[in-house]
C-alpha cells in the first residue's frame, strides 16, 4: 500500500494530552464590562446572562447564556422575543452547553509533521501556524493566482473567511448547504416565483389549513420555528398530509400519510395538478392574474390521471384525489412545503418546480396560511476598500450548470484534481465549520482531491474527521466564547440578534473573526481590516442599526417595522414577481431556452436489485449533521444510529433488534463500523433507514468514535442535477452483512 | 392546590428537549435523567400508529415511594409534589423498587433523585424547565383545584389517560390522546 501524503492521521497527536487547560487569560474583546451589568437569579445561584444565538445548527436561535459565579456556563435559554425560537430552544440549542464543555475539543493549533516515518500532528503556537498559512497562501497566490485558493465553509465562521477570501481576490467559494442540501428548491422556486425560499422558510404554517410535507420530516429535523408552527397548526386543526416511504414523526401527526414508493414523487405531484385542474379546485382568479403558461400546463397534465400515478407511486387513486381536494378546499391557506435537504435523485430542481407550480395553482404564494413575503434588515458592512476582481471563481467552475446560484462543492472538488484540461486548477483549501468527510458524497473523489492539494487548513471546534487530513488545524472557540456577526434573517418582521462572548475562550482556541484578521494581516490585507478587533465592527454596525451594545446586551433581539409592504398580496394592486416575465411561471421559457423541460416530467429511477435495499437517511432531533455526535449532553440522548429494517426483511435475513450488522453498497463499499438493527414497521420493505452523522473515524472523538455507520460513506453514487449541480444521494443500495467484514483487518 | 402536568401526545415529537433542559436546570449528571421519552409503535406497514411521550415522576396522590421510605426522606408537599430530602436519604433503594413508573434513580452521590416538578422554579412563578422549553408546546402545568386552569380545562375537554392506572397510585401526569 502506498502511503498517501494526506493519510488520515488516526493516532493521538503528539503530546496533545499534555496541553491541559492553558486557558487564554486575555479577553481579546476587551473587558466586556457592559455584559456584567445583567445578573439574573436562579436555582439559588447568581447568573450573569449574555445574549447569544445558537450555532449548533443553521437556524441560529437567539438565546441567553447563563454563567455562574465560577465563570461556568450552566444553561442556555431561548430569547422570548426571537422569531426563530420564541423563547424555546430545541434539544441541540439547550444542549449547546456541551459544545463548550466537551473535553475532546481542539485545544491548540496543530501542524502535520512526520516522526520516524509516521505522520502525526504536533502542537504549534498561533504565530507559527498563522505564519505557515500565510507563507503557503502567498506562495500559491504568486504561482497560480489567488483564485486557486478555495474556501469550503458553513455557518458564522464561514462569514469571516469569506471576507478574507474576497479581500485576497478569490471567489472560489462553496458550501455543502447548496449542492448537498437546499440548492434545487432555491433554483426551482426562483424559476417559478422569482424568489428564493431562503432560511428560515417563509411558510405561514401557524395560519395554514393544510400542510403538505414531501419527504420533509419536521419534528425529526428541529428547524425550530417550523416545528413550533406545525404544533400550532395541529392545535388549529389543520390537515397535514405527509408523503414519505417511511412513517416519520410528521407522518404520525398527519391525517393522510401517503406511503409512496421511493423516487416517484414527481408522478404524484403531476397527478395532484391534474386533479386540481380537472376538478377546477385551483385558484382561478389568482392563476389568471399572476400566472403565465397555465394553458400549456393544463394541456400537459391532462394525461397524468391518479390511475396513471397509482401504477408508479403505489398510492391509490382515491387517496390522490382525496388529498388533492383537501389542498384545494384549504387553498389559499395551503402549503406544499419546499423541504430543505432536497438533493435526492438528480431531477430535484424539476421536483421543486412541481412543488412550486402546485403552490401556484393553490394560490398560496403571498397568501395568509401559504407563503408570506419575508423581510430582513440589511446589516451594513464595516467600510473597506472594494474587493479585487477575481479572474474566475465559483461561477466559472460551475459553468456546466447554468442555473446554479452558489458555488457547487463537488465542482470545486473536481477542479482540485489535476487534469490538463482543467481551466480552473485549485491548489489549496481552507475548510471552516464543515466536516466534509460526512457532508460530501462520493468520498473517493473527495479524498483524491485532498491528496492532490498543496495545502489544506481546517478550522473547527472539534477534531472532526476532516481535521485528520489537514496540514494545519486551527481550533476555533465555540459560539459561547466569542462575539460574532450580527444575525439578520428573513422573517415576517425584520429583526437582528447579537452574539456576545459569555465567557473567555477555553484552552488555546480563538474566534473565527480573530483568526481571519490575523491571516489577512499576514497576507498584507490590513486595509480590509481597518479596526482593532471585531468588537469594534459590532459596535459600529449596531450604531448604524440605531441601537447599541448596551441596549442589545439587555434585549438580545431587536425587531424593526416592515418597510417592504404587507406580508401578503394586496389583491387590489398588481404585483410584479421576480421572474423574467414578472409572473408566476407555470411554463418556464428560461428552462426551455437552456434545453431543459419547461414543465416537470416524471422519469423512472433505478430500483434496488435482489438482496439490496435503498439507503434512506434522515435526521434525529437531538443532533445536527455530524457535528454533535460527541457533545456530552446530546450523546447521552443518542450515542449511535440504528438501521431501520422492516420486519418482513428481518424475517428473511434472520435479523433481530440490536443485532450488529455491517453494510456493503452497490459499488462494494463496506462500512467501517457496525450498526445495530432496529426492526420496525415504520420503514418499507424495499428500503433501510438511518440517521445521518454517525460512524466517526477520528479516535479523538472519544464518545463518537466507531459508533454507528456513516451514511455518507455508503453514498458513492451521486445523481447530478443538470440544472444546478446538486448531488442526488437517494439512489444508493446496500446489502446487510451479518459477519464482520473487517475481522482480519485493522481499520 | 394540586399540581399536575398534562402532555399532549398528539403534538410531542419526541425530541428529548425536556430531558436536556431538566439536565442543565437541575444539574442532573450526564448519563442519568429525571425525565425521558418513550416511543410506542403499533400496527403494521402502512397502517401504523406512533405515540411519543415525555415521562417522569407522576407525583402520585397515593405515592408508594413515600409510604415505603424508612427515613421519611421521600415526602409529599401539600400541593402534591413528591420530593426527596437528599441528606435524609440513606440510598436503600426501596422507593426505586416501589415506583411503578421507574422514575427514580440512584444519584452518584448516594441519594435517590427524581423529578421535582422544578419546585424551585414554581416558587418564583416559573414553569418547570421541561414545560418552558418544549418546542412543540405539548406540555402544560397547573393546579387541578382551579377549574379555570389550563390543565383543568384540557382534562375536561380532551380525551386523556394516565400511566399504569391499575397500580392505583392516582398519578398527576396526564397524557392527552
Amino acid at each position: 500500500m502506498t502511503t498517501s501524503r494526506r493519510k488520515f492521521i488516526k493516532i493521538s497527536a503528539l503530546g496533545l494530552g499534555g496541553v491541559a487547560a492553558t486557558t487564554s487569560a486575555i479577553n481579546m474583546f476587551g473587558s466586556n464590562s457592559y455584559l456584567n451589568t445583567l445578573v439574573k437569579e436562579n436555582v439559588g445561584e447568581k447568573f450573569k446572562i449574555t445574549p447569544t444565538y445558537c450555532e449548533v445548527c443553521f437556524w441560529k436561535c437567539a438565546a441567553w447564556a447563563y454563567t455562574n459565579e465560577d465563570g461556568e456556563i450552566k444553561k442556555i435559554i431561548g430569547n422570548e422575543d426571537d422569531p426563530h425560537c420564541h423563547g424555546r430552544l430545541c434539544p441541540r440549542g439547550t444542549g449547546g452547553v456541551g459544545m463548550y464543555t466537551d473535553e475532546d475539543r481542539l485545544k491548540t493549533p496543530l501542524i502535520r509533521t512526520t516522526v520516524n516515518g509516521e505522520e502525526t500532528f504536533r502542537e504549534a503556537s498561533w504565530d507559527e501556524a498563522l505564519d505557515l498559512i500565510a507563507s503557503k497562501f502567498n506562495g500559491i497566490k504568486e504561482k497560480h493566482g489567488a483564485e486557486s485558493l478555495a474556501l469550503l465553509k458553513h455557518g458564522c465562521p464561514g462569514w469571516h473567511f469569506e471576507h478574507l477570501y474576497k479581500s485576497l481576490g478569490s471567489d472560489t467559494i462553496a458550501e455543502p448547504a447548496y449542492a448537498q442540501c437546499r440548492g434545487p428548491r432555491e433554483t426551482g422556486f426562483a424559476l417559478t416565483f422569482g424568489s428564493w425560499v431562503g432560511s428560515p422558510e417563509p411558510t405561514d404554517i401557524r395560519d395554514t389549513k393544510c400542510l403538505v410535507l414531501i419527504g420533509s420530516h419536521i419534528g425529526e429535523n428541529m428547524h425550530n420555528s417550523q416545528v413550533q408552527e406545525m404544533s400550532d397548526a395541529i392545535d388549529n386543526g389543520a390537515t397535514i398530509i405527509t408523503v414519505d416511504p417511511r412513517f416519520s414523526t410528521a407522518a404520525s401527526k398527519s391525517k393522510h400519510w401517503l406511503a409512496i414508493k421511493p423516487s416517484t414523487d414527481i408522478a404524484l405531484l403531476l397527478s395532484w395538478m391534474h386533479v386540481l385542474i380537472k376538478e377546477e379546485l385551483y385558484d382561478k382568479e389568482y392563476v389568471e392574474k399572476y400566472g403565465l403558461g397555465f394553458n400549456e400546463l393544463k394541456e400537459y397534465v391532462r394525461q397524468f390521471t391518479p390511475e396513471w400515478a397509482y401504477g408508479i407511486t403505489t398510492i391509490k387513486p382515491e387517496e390522490i384525489r382525496k388529498t388533492a381536494r383537501a389542498m384545494g378546499h384549504a387553498a389559499p391557506a395551503a402549503i406544499v412545503h419546499p423541504g430543505r435537504h432536497v438533493v435526492w435523485y438528480g431531477d430535484d430542481t424539476q421536483r421543486e418546480r412541481a412543488i412550486a407550480i402546485l403552490n401556484g395553482l393553490l394560490g398560496s404564494w403571498g397568501r395568509r396560511g401559504g407563503f408570506y413575503f419575508k423581510e430582513k434588515i440589511n446589516v451594513p458592512n464595516f467600510p473597506h476598500p472594494a474587493y479585487p476582481e477575481p479572474k474566475w471563481g465559483w461561477k466559472e467552475i460551475g459553468e456546466n450548470f447554468p442555473l446554479a446560484q452558489m458555488g457547487i462543492t463537488n465542482e470545486l472538488i473536481n477542479a482540485s484534481i489535476p487534469n490538463k484540461n482543467n481551466k480552473y486548477p485549485i491548489k489549496a483549501w481552507m475548510v471552516a465549520g464543515t466536516n466534509l468527510i460526512k457532508s460530501i458524497p462520493d468520498t473517493i473523489q473527495l479524498k483524491k482531491a485532498m491528496d492532490a492539494l498543496d495545502f489544506l487548513v481546517v478550522i473547527d471546534t472539534m477534531p472532526t474527521d476532516i481535521t485528520g487530513y489537514a496540514d494545519v488545524i486551527l481550533p476555533e472557540c465555540t459560539y459561547l466564547e466569542r462575539s460574532d456577526i450580527v444575525r439578520s434573517a428573513t422573517n415576517r418582521q425584520p429583526s437582528i440578534a447579537v452574539r456576545f462572548a459569555a465567557v473567555t475562550p477555553k484552552y488555546n482556541s480563538k474566534p473565527g473573526a480573530w483568526i481571519a484578521k490575523e491571516i489577512g494581516e499576514r497576507l498584507g490585507l490590513s486595509k480590509y481590516y481597518n479596526y482593532k478587533d471585531f468588537d469594534e465592527v459590532i459596535d459600529w454596525q449596531l450604531k448604524e442599526l440605531g441601537t447599541s451594545k448596551e441596549e442589545m446586551a439587555k434585549i438580545g433581539v431587536k425587531r424593526y417595522p416592515r418597510k417592504s409592504g404587507p406580508m401578503y398580496l394586496n389583491e387590489d394592486e398588481t404585483h410584479q414577481f421576480g421572474t423574467a416575465s414578472g409572473k408566476i411561471e407555470f411554463y418556464s421559457q428560461e428552462l426551455k431556452d437552456l434545453g431543459f423541460d419547461p414543465m416537470p416530467t416524471y422519469t423512472a429511477h433505478p430500483e434496488p436489485p435482489q438482496g439490496f435495499y435503498r439507503l434512506n437517511y434522515g435526521r434525529s432531533p437531538m443532533h445536527t449533521f455530524s457535528r454533535t455526535a460527541n457533545n456530552p449532553n446530546l450523546n447521552a440522548l443518542k450515542s449511535e444510529n440504528n438501521l431501520w429494517v422492516n420486519p418482513k426483511v428481518a424475517r428473511i435475513l434472520g435479523l433481530k433488534t440490536n443485532q450488529k450488522v455491517w453494510l456493503k453498497n452497490q459499488d462494494d463499499i463496506i462500512s467501517n463500523f457496525s450498526i445495530k438493527v432496529r426492526v420496525t414497521e415504520r420503514i418499507r420493505w424495499d428500503s433501510v433507514y438511518m440517521v445521518h452523522g454517525f460512524g466517526h473515524d477520528n479516535k479523538k472523538l472519544t464518545r463518537a468514535y466507531g459508533k454507528g455507520i456513516d451514511d455518507t460513506k455508503m453514498i458513492s453514487k451521486i445523481f447530478v442535477d443538470p440544472i444546478m449541480g446538486g448531488t442526488g444521494m437517494r439512489g444508493n443500495f446496500v446489502s446487510i452483512l451479518t459477519e464482520n467484514p473487517h475481522k482480519n483487518t485493522e481499520i | 392546590m394540586r399540581y399536575a402536568m398534562v402532555i399532549d401526545t398528539l403534538k410531542c415529537v419526541g425530541c428529548s428537549d425536556c430531558v436536556v433542559a431538566c439536565q442543565t436546570e437541575n444539574d442532573v449528571p450526564i448519563g442519568y435523567c429525571r425525565d425521558w421519552v418513550t416511543e410506542n409503535v403499533s400496527g403494521s406497514y402502512p397502517s401504523i400508529e406512533l405515540e411519543l411521550k415525555s415521562e417522569r415522576c407522576n407525583h402520585c396522590e397515593n405515592a408508594p415511594c413515600v409510604r415505603c421510605c424508612p427515613t421519611g426522606a421521600s415526602h409529599q408537599l401539600n400541593n402534591g409534589i413528591v420530593l426527596v430530602t437528599a441528606d435524609e436519604c440513606i440510598g436503600c433503594g426501596a422507593c426505586i423498587e416501589s415506583c411503578p413508573y421507574d422514575a427514580r434513580y440512584q444519584h452518584p452521590d448516594g441519594y435517590v433523585d427524581k423529578c421535582t416538578f422544578c419546585h424551585h422554579r414554581l416558587e418564583k412563578g416559573q414553569l418547570p424547565a421541561c414545560v418552558a422549553v418544549c418546542p412543540t408546546k405539548c406540555m402544560y402545568f397547573g393546579d387541578l383545584d382551579n377549574q379555570n386552569s389550563e390543565v383543568s380545562k384540557l382534562l375536561k375537554n380532551r380525551k386523556w389517560k394516565t400511566l399504569a392506572p391499575e397500580a392505583g397510585t392516582k398519578p398527576k401526569v396526564y397524557y392527552l390522546i
